[in-house]
């Protein structure tokens, strides 16, 4: 499989500073969840389109995590909440 | 087995042996029993007329309150129901103590959909798109729990082939192989 860097959307402009997303929601790889699950699941709880799904799983693959979404820390563990509803192995991180 | 597959108003279908069905039922009914919320049994209800049982509601719920729920030692439990930070366990425990309760019943709520749309003699199954949601995280809750009690890794063909033929683990690995399949293929139903 050839593998792409994941996008990862952490806006860095003037109008929208750093500090305004300060925390993400960090998948973590896991040996039973199959690919095609976890693609599915980031197109169903954060809205991507299938490439960027898929992406952002192979990252989750390949190099053991990825960010998969990045903002308040309140909306980050909301997505941790129901990452955990489906059977991801996902967490909560202060982006430093 | 037949696979599943997309039906034109947005559900899915597949077909199950009776045998398959049975293991299924078998398997998501001991995932609810995992799950279950632990904790002392519900005590007896008082007489709602009396003073008494407003204050035992209100000690029950003060209880309830200062429950501070630990990261399960059961690794099986500990992979239903994860930490929602890493390295910091003050954050962790505060998170379980808002959505642990709430983790658990929607996952018994999923498994417990799943229990009462599977046929128990097998056969056709016909599943709504929201039922084939709740198929989709009973069934993944299932492969969690048996791959971590298996200690499953990526190289999971590697380590069933490594299996002696009469290993008493050959069984649950076959079964967990063909969870797998069902997932898959009502994921590319529902894809």
């Amino acid at each position: 499989m050839s593998v792409a860097p994941a996008e990862v959307d952490l806006p860095r402009s003037a109008d929208n500073p750093v500090s305004d997303k300060p925390w993400v929601t960090i998948v973590w790889n896991d040996p039973v969840n199959l690919m095609t699950y976890v693609t599915y699941v980031f197109q169903q709880v954060f809205g991507y389109p299938k490439r960027k799904a898929t992406r952002l799983m192979l990252d989750v693959h390949h190099k053991g995590k990825a960010v998969v979404a990045a903002g308040a820390r309140e909306a980050m563990e909301h997505n941790v909440e129901i990452l955990h509803g489906y059977g991801l192995w996902a967490t909560v991180q202060h982006d430093n | 087995m037949e696979p599943f597959r997309s039906t034109r108003s947005g559900g899915v279908r597949a077909a199950l042996a009776p045998a398959e069905a049975s293991l299924l039922r078998s398997l998501v009914g001991q995932v609810i029993t995992l799950i279950a919320p632990d904790g002392p049994p519900p005590r007896p209800a008082g007489d709602p007329n009396t003073g008494a049982a407003l204050t035992g509601d209100l000690l029950d719920w003060e209880l309830e309150f200062d429950h501070q729920p630990e990261t399960p030692e059961d690794p099986v439990l500990a992979r239903l129901l994860p930490d929602g930070y890493r390295d910091d366990p003050d954050a962790s425990q505060e998170f379980r103590r808002y959505t642990e309760p709430g983790l658990r019943s929607a996952k018994q709520q999923a498994a417990q959909e799943m229990l009462d749309t599977l046929p128990e003699a097998g056969g056709k199954i016909q599943l709504t798109h929201d039922q084939a949601q709740a198929w989709l995280k009973a069934l993944n809750d299932v492969r969690l729990a048996l791959g971590v009690r298996l200690n499953v890794t990526e190289e999971f063909e590697e380590q069933w082939s490594r299996l002696a033929a009469d290993d008493p683990q050959w069984a649950a690995y076959e079964v967990y192989a063909w969870l797998g399949a069902v997932q898959e293929s009502l994921v590319q139903a529902l894809a």
